[in-house]
């Protein structure tokens, strides 16, 4: 059939599977706006700024395992999504970026809202695409789509001139993709297996630290069949939350620069380290020569180069953690108990809970804790915004399932939360999806609020307000003799009038004893956002925590 | 400690872009860089000299790997390799020393590719070694411009 490039472009997105996409238009996109007002089979959600586009469609893919697609336009469209294909890029997340550019002729002048974006989004990207014929477009929708969910996952750009959204072609979209380039292995080699299942019947003090990977390879099952089965202790990254029920015993939480004391205690003594979808991140390992000394070193992961880049491995197994996970299984033997081990962790727990001290001011980890219990039975979601917000979130929330942990891990983005929970909440309608978020991070991509409103998004942003940009105070407090340079947002504005005027519900909490209510009343209003501001203890710090430069055993506890 | 490497890559725009800054975002040290199709022209090849450890190059080879558009990529130790490398000098010649640089020409095979009045140009190929030491000769007399292709190089025998 003959189809403009627009129409084939939506065709193609559709026979991908594409139910929705977050974009915004402008010049160069008019036509694929044009193509869009007579095929409406993929729903549009028009956002208020291509952050917020890039972030929705990042924080539906986190919350369904499928495919995040955005859409802007040429120059400073293009120029607003990059925080978010930075943020999918560094958190491995399947998205696709499409991107409108100046005609053909008017490519490399200087043009009226011209950008290199195919240049820009290079070191921030999986693969990108700039568009010089239409025919090539059915062809290069399919292999975007391919690269973005296979292998590890992450964003790829297509940039699209306007005169191939307008020119006609005999569209024809391809069955099978070929890129001899690009074949990422998935079966882990069976010799690194067998290696790998003798150090874990050998190991007297095994430790599984898992992370993104596992939730990206739906692996959380094999995971917690190998941990049962061996008796091994599990920590997770920021990123791998839910990928191991936090309410199980053999759980030890976070671990990292603020981790529990008991997961880097256990990481510090292990003889065995098995990393499944890591990546030795700095903010896990602290100081890196002296992190997991005793340890020898699994390591698991879909993508090689992950191998051996941070530390030494000493068996290391390229592959589809799942598949890899499953091959463990059929190798390991009988039940090891890990007595003296478990003895050893349960005792660092009795003696190194988390905890915080209630005082006549509202406690951001009693806001979080009772937030979790108000939601029980009920199928929870949680986004959070970047700094103490996340961290208290990441710590006292205890999540037991997989993609309910929505967070933005590599690239640490202040204003990720509210416009993910959006793209969350489409992406799982049914699902009591809530926003932790900071004074500061709220601000960066509030505008969010408006595409909520506009399509009766019951999200609850539950901003946990100590008016302080709060991570960087306390880091001015703990290590800058307490400068509390330009850390302070007690002029902010009113952000209940705020949300008031979006046609958010909103409302103050100031008193401990209101909490409860609060949530409860929230959790209640359906039809649009809710924004609850509560007023929280100001100087309140996020412990454990390893000061940067230190080995992860050596935390200030609190 | 230097190494080689051959990078087979599509031949489509932008690559030599994502290949450069592969390694200049990652902080790996390009001492030289050639890059030509292939005998295959939907291909090209990319000899890359770096400066690293083990485990520098092992780091280089798996991120070159993950590019999508990167097919193969080997490391090129000397001994099992032929390399080359082609060099244009333009050395300062009078009447006195044009005898004697023609000499230097005549040993390192050299061809002489310009004659001037005040200047000679000369044409060197060849492995590194011989390359810099016909440069290191010609030096005395002066060096007004010169000009390096960058190495290349092709793994011996049947293999690649």
């Amino acid at each position: 059939m003959e189809l403009t490039g627009a129409q084939a472009l939506l065709e193609s997105l559709h026979r991908e599977g594409v139910e929705i996409i977050f974009g915004y238009p402008g010049g160069v996109v008019l036509p694929l706006y044009d193509a869009m007002y007579a095929d409406k089979r993929i729903k549009h959600i028009l956002v208020r700024h291509e952050q917020g586009a890039a972030h929705a469609a990042d924080g539906y893919a986190r919350a369904t395992g499928k495919v995040g697609v955005c859409l802007a336009t040429s120059g400073p469209g293009a120029t607003n999504l990059t925080t978010g294909i930075a943020n999918a890029h560094m958190d491995s997340i399947p998205l696709i970026a499409i991107t409108g550019q100046v005609a053909t002729p008017l490519l490399g002048r200087d043009s009226f809202q011209e950008a290199d974006v195919t240049g820009i989004t290079m070191p921030i990207s999986k693969h990108s695409y700039l568009i010089k014929k239409t025919e090539d477009l059915p062809r290069i929708v399919k292999e975007a789509f391919h690269i973005a969910r296979t292998g590890r996952p992450g964003p790829v750009v297509i940039d699209i001139p306007k005169d191939i959204f307008v020119n006609k072609i005999d569209y024809k979209y391809p069955d099978k993709v070929n890129i001899p380039s690009y074949r990422p292995s998935t079966e882990g080699h069976p010799k690194q297996i067998n290696l790998a299942a003798k150090a874990i019947q050998a190991a007297k003090k095994p430790v599984l630290y898992i992370g993104g990977g596992v939730i990206s390879a739906n692996a959380s099952k094999e995971l917690m069949e190998l941990a049962e089965k061996c008796n091994i202790p599990v920590t997770v990254t920021l990123m791998g939350i839910g990928g191991f029920p936090a309410s199980h015993e053999l759980s030890l939480g976070m671990l990292g620069m603020h981790g529990t004391a008991y997961a880097n205690y256990a990481v510090t003594e292990c003889d065995l380290l098995i990393g499944v979808g890591v990546r030795f991140d700095d903010r896990v390992t602290g100081h890196i020569a002296r992190f997991a000394p005793n340890a020898r070193i699994i390591h698991a992961d879909i993508d090689p180069a992950e191998v051996g880049k941070n530390v030494r491995v000493d068996i290391p197994i390229v592959g589809d953690v799942k598949k890899v996970l499953q091959a463990l299984l059929a190798k390991v033997g009988p039940k090891e108990k890990h007595e003296q081990w478990n003895e050893q962790i349960a005792e660092w727990k009795k003696k190194y809970p988390l905890a915080y001290k209630m005082d006549g001011e509202i406690k951001p980890q009693y806001v979080i804790e009772q937030t979790r219990e108000l939601a029980k039975g009920r199928d929870t979601i949680i986004v959070t915004e970047v700094g103490q917000n996340q961290m208290w979130a990441a710590l006292f929330y205890r999540f037991d399932k997989p993609r309910t942990w929505l967070s933005s891990g590599g690239l640490g983005t202040m204003g990720f939360g509210l416009p993910a929970a959006n793209g969350a909440q489409f992406g799982r309608p049914e699902a009591l999806v809530i926003d932790f978020a900071g004074d500061g991070s709220i601000q960066m991509n509030i505008q969010e609020l408006t595409t909520a409103v506009n399509n009766r998004l019951p999200v609850k942003i539950f901003v946990l307000n100590n008016c302080f940009l709060g991570m960087v105070r306390q880091w001015q407090e703990l290590i800058y003799d307490r400068h509390y340079s330009h850390t302070n947002l007690c002029n902010n504005p009113d952000l209940v009038k705020i949300a008031e005027a979006y046609g958010a519900a909103a409302w103050r909490v100031t008193k401990p004893e209101e909490v409860r209510a609060a949530i409860e009343k929230a959790y209640a209003i359906n039809d649009r956002p809710v924004l609850v501001d509560f007023v929280i203890a100001k100087e309140e710090n996020v412990f454990p925590f390893v000061p940067p430069g230190q080995a992860i055993n050596e935390m200030i506890i609190d | 400690m230097k190494h080689t490497i051959s990078v087979i890559v599509e031949n489509k725009p932008g690559v030599l872009s994502r290949v450069s800054g592969l390694f200049s975002r990652r902080g790996f040290n390009i001492e030289s860089l050639a890059v030509g199709t292939t005998e295959d022209p939907t291909m090209s090849r990319m000899t890359i000299v770096v400066e690293g450890d083990e485990s520098d190059l092992e780091q280089i080879i798996k991120q070159l790997y993950k590019l999508i558009d990167t097919l193969r990529v080997f490391d090129l130790p000397p001994a099992e390799a032929v390399e080359s490398e082609l060099v244009l000098v333009k050395v300062a010649a009078n009447e006195k020393n044009r005898q004697e640089i023609t000499q230097i020409a005549e040993i390192y095979r050299a061809k002489i590719v310009d004659v001037a009045e005040t200047s000679l140009t000369l044409e060197l190929t060849g492995e590194e070694s011989k390359v810099e030491g016909a440069i290191k000769l010609l030096a005395k007399f002066g060096i007004k411009e010169l000009v390096r292709t960058g190495k290349i190089a092709l793994q011996r025998g049947s293999a690649g």
